[in-house]
């Protein structure tokens, strides 16, 4: 077995790793629209989805087999190449950040050194998904979802990449392995504090998740930028969106809850554990606040956690030039 | 019209003087003074002076400030009118003064095969859409409205509904048809052309968007449409459209008897349920001559103050939905699920009971009513307390509502503002304590006010007021006077059961009254109520028949969304969106 070397073994490794990772994520993701309409139902005094199965739980392969045989149309008034590209976008651009998580000390996708860079690049290729896919819909909610949805995602972008400067300061590197060994003694959310809360608002942004569902925002647009989709095109936005909560969750699980790190647990419990609280709290914003005005939400973003950024950033360099390390 | 009728009421005599006083200028113009069972005074004046007129009683000493009503009333086959002038159509304009309390009703009688009369929009702004309704509905022209447009029925309509000589039942039509073409006409006739409406498409190049939002749209609470020219969210004006929800209720009311119009009512606000019954049975009971037991007066003040829970409760929860709060609306409707459990123990249904009746109830309360009805007063105070707490102190609903949409009590009055929407501005007008009606007088409560008439305090000024209804029925449980739950009145309608079962008399009477329903005598009355939602009532006009010969309907929630204009210029689209959910309308109650 000449061909069998090493070398080939990690890659087939590799490719195992990635694809049920892959596989995790997307299942994780449609689960957790159960999950959510379950724990909202548990918060709201009512039941939620209970009837398949025990306690509701295939409801999520009724949803799947109704989503997947439903009509899927495209408005004739719609450019149809941009329309079929947007939810594809909207999906892999978030899924393809999972790459850089590491999950495990021996499980992860990849190892790159550019890291966080790589999930501030594609967190912005995902805002095209969402203009283009309502510019696309030649419908003017859909048209009105997508400028907030820009408008919302530049402001937001703009402090998201600076939060995180101090994580990197502190650990001296963009890889999110080294990232999380540095946290070995202290999480860094700590002294992180305030990049920890400016990266959870932006996160929450960049989801569109309520309260920063502006976008989408039933009670006005209707549901904004995707109204015009069915189907399993409307099924890539849904699940997307519930990626990209996974994946902003697993982000702050590494940047500043030390990752898979804790005591007497293997690693992968601690992240899973770790990830889920922050879905929940996902889950619970969206039960619990109201929606500010978006042009509230600008000037938040703008006046309020911009600065408390730069300030973040700051203090950190001073210090980190003071001690010397 | 007899003199004893005039007895009666014998207030309204110093009111006709106080008119007249008030007139003095115009004495030549009076053509006749109307006695009624309204208890208002009735002044017929003549057509060409009508805006001169209206003019001089808005301004002081008159101060009639608001232009409660405004309809017509097509009298060629009225046959009872003696004395009145002669008129094929009567246009009559209620006007309201909060300052003296006082109501002064103009008739204008129309004669002639194309009835027109001058529009007085430039003297009353919400003259707009009652002038619209009147030449959609009686074909009554008023010459130099600014859009005179069809409003309740489609625009490609043919005739006027309201005219006696319009049929009123489907059998008396061809078989209704659509053809693919009439579907693209009718739809084409809905699409909203800019120009008509004195818009502009672009201004300094740049094109403005109009967006139709509704009549389908979540945050629309119903059919209701309305057109937004942007220029990016911000509303540059908006035109809103009604009549999608329109079931012909005040025709219907001509074809019903007096007795089977009651669950009509139940649906014009359909989330009023026996608050609607009220106005109705209360000025057939004035034209009847009824009075009813203090225990009837009772029973009618707890149940209407349920529904004003319930209604407010739907409204809080949809109001807080409306600015993106989601769960508020799934713990309100656990309450009204309460609220529901003691209407439907008491009256055997839910929404619509249908339950008051001509002279008193349908039955009596039944065992056990107090200990259903205290658990609910016990449940209550607790979870508005959560609420306030939870919501109406929440920084982000509190920057969402604070100082949005927000008017005057002067624009309130001007564009017929009334309920809760007119006292969150500061202005004390409630009719429970201003003209007490089915023993209001008796209750001890307050009414709770506002300051700046904005989105919150017509929220907050809700909550309060649910609380005023509770210790409104903690005293009806507490003090629920014994006696007949039906009036022993020859027109009480249907007549007491055990009688009826005794003597053979009572019992042609039952058969009779319930076959063919009781006939009242010539005259009109009308009710005004503090309904859930603002001031509603019924103008009820009787030619002697079985049948009314004109029911208006006044509802609050038209006014309320003919003022949206007014207040949504310059403002974005969530503001408008937090505006129609702290109006608290139902389609049911604009279009009738």
């Amino acid at each position: 077995m000449s061909w069998w070397t090493p070398q080939l073994a990690a890659t087939l490794w590799a490719m195992f790793q990635a694809l049920v990772i892959l596989l995790a994520v997307v299942v994780v993701g449609a689960a957790l629209t159960v999950v959510e309409r379950r724990l909202l139902g548990l918060w709201q005094d009512r039941y939620g989805p209970n009837r398949v199965g025990p306690f509701g739980t295939l409801q999520l392969i009724a949803d799947m087999l109704k989503i997947f045989f439903k009509e899927d149309w495209t408005p004739p008034f719609a450019s149809r190449a941009l329309f079929m590209l947007a939810p594809n976008l909207a999906f892999a651009s978030l899924l393809l950040s999972f790459v850089i998580i590491p999950i495990t000390p021996g499980w992860g996708v990849a190892d790159m050194h550019i890291g966080l860079l790589f999930f501030l690049a594609l967190a912005g290729i995902n805002v095209y998904a969402v203009l283009i896919g309502g510019w696309a819909s030649g419908n003017k909610y859909a048209l009105l979802g997508a400028l907030r949805a820009s408008a919302q995602t530049l402001s937001y972008e703009v402090f998201m990449g600076l939060s995180l400067m101090g994580v990197v300061a502190m650990a001296g590197s963009f890889n999110l392995r080294d990232i999380v060994a540095a946290q070995e003694g202290l999480w860094f959310v700590i002294p992180q504090f305030l990049g920890f809360v400016t990266f959870l608002i932006a996160g929450i942004a960049v989801t569109h998740r309520h309260p920063f569902d502006q976008p989408e925002a039933e009670q006005e647009l209707a549901d904004g930028y995707h109204v015009e989709y069915s189907g399993m095109k409307f099924g890539m936005f849904f699940i997307g969106e519930y990626v990209g909560m996974v994946l902003v969750s697993a982000l702050i699980v590494t940047l500043f809850f030390g990752g898979w790190q804790g005591p007497w647990l293997p690693p992968i419990v601690w992240f899973a554990l770790k990830t889920s609280f922050f879905l929940m709290l996902f889950i619970l914003l969206r039960a619990s606040l109201p929606r500010p005005r978006y042009d509230r939400v600008m000037s938040f973003g703008w006046r309020v956690c911009l600065p408390l950024t730069l300030v973040n950033l700051l203090a950190t360099g001073a210090v980190l030039l003071l001690t010397g390390s | 019209m007899s003199t004893d009728a005039l007895d009666r009421h014998a207030p309204a005599q110093s009111g006709i003087d106080r008119a007249l006083g008030l007139l003095d200028g115009f004495r030549e113009h009076i053509e006749h003074v109307q006695p009624t069972l309204t208890g208002l005074p009735v002044l017929w004046v003549r057509r060409e002076r009508i805006v001169e007129i209206l003019r001089h009683l808005k301004a002081p000493p008159a101060s009639f400030s608001m232009l409660y009503d405004l309809s017509a009333v097509d009298e060629r086959l009225r046959a009872h009118r003696d004395g009145l002038p002669a008129a094929d159509f009567t246009v009559f304009y209620h006007l309201l003064s909060v300052d003296r309390n006082e109501d002064l009703i103009i008739k204008v009688a129309l004669t002639g095969g194309d009835p027109n009369l001058p529009s007085v929009t430039r003297v009353f702004a919400n003259a707009n859409w009652y002038e619209r309704e009147i030449w959609d509905l009686f074909g009554i022209t008023a010459t130099g409205h600014p859009h005179l447009q069809r409003l309740l029925m489609p625009p490609t309509w043919h005739g006027h509904p309201l005219r006696k000589d319009y049929p009123a039942r489907a059998t008396e039509f061809d078989p209704y048809t659509l053809t693919v073409e009439g579907q693209q006409t009718e739809q084409e006739a809905l699409k909203f052309e800019p120009e008509a409406w004195g818009m502009q498409r672009e201004r300094d190049g740049s094109e403005f968007m109009f967006l139709n939002l509704g009549p389908n749209h979540p945050s629309a609470h119903g059919a209701f449409r309305i057109v937004l020219q942007l220029d990016g969210e911000e509303i540059i004006d908006c035109v809103p459209d009604i009549g999608y929800h329109h079931r012909g209720a005040e025709k219907m009311a001509e074809r019903q008897t007096w007795h089977s119009f009651i669950p009509y009512t139940d649906r014009i606000d359909y989330t009023g349920g026996v608050m609607n019954n009220l106005p109705y049975v209360l000025a057939v009971e004035k034209l009847a001559g009824i009075e009813v037991p203090d225990r009837v007066k009772t029973v009618r003040v707890m149940m209407a103050e349920m529904f004003r829970i319930s209604s407010h409760l739907l409204f809080l929860g949809t109001y807080l939905q409306d600015l993106g709060a989601m769960s508020p609306v799934f713990y309100s409707f656990t309450d009204r699920q309460r609220a529901y459990k003691v209407i439907e123990g008491i009256t055997g249904f839910r929404m619509h009971p249908a339950w008051y009746r001509i002279g008193g109830l349908a039955q009596d309360l039944p065992v056990g009513w107090q200990q259903l009805v205290q658990e609910f007063l016990d449940w209550m105070p607790p979870r508005l307390r959560e609420y306030e707490l939870a919501m109406m102190r929440n920084a982000l609903v509190r920057e969402r509502t604070r100082h949005v949409a927000a008017f005057t009590t002067t624009e309130a009055l001007e564009w017929g503002v009334t309920g809760p929407n007119l006292r969150a501005t500061g202005c004390n007008f409630d009719l429970r304590k201003q003209r007490p009606y089915s023993g209001y007088e008796n209750f001890d409560f307050e009414v709770p006010l506002g300051q700046h008439g904005d989105v919150f305090d017509r929220g907050q000024l809700r909550i309060e007021e649910m609380r005023q209804s509770l210790r409104i029925i903690q005293q009806c449980v507490d003090h629920m006077p014994a006696g007949d739950y039906k009036a022993d009145h020859p027109l009480t309608t249907p007549p007491p059961r055990e009688r009826m079962l005794q003597h053979i008399e009572t019992l042609i009477t039952h058969f009779l009254q319930v076959s063919w329903g009781p006939v009242l005598k010539p005259g009109e009355s009308l009710q005004m109520v503090e309904a859930t939602k603002g001031i509603n009532s019924y103008y009820l006009t009787s030619d002697g028949n079985n049948m009314s010969y004109r029911t208006r309907i006044r509802t609050p929630s038209f006014p309320h969304l003919q003022q949206i204009p007014s207040l949504m210029r310059g403002g974005f689209v969530p503001d408008m969106i937090a505006h129609l959910g702290s109006i608290d309308f139902v389609m049911a109650d604009v279009d009738r």
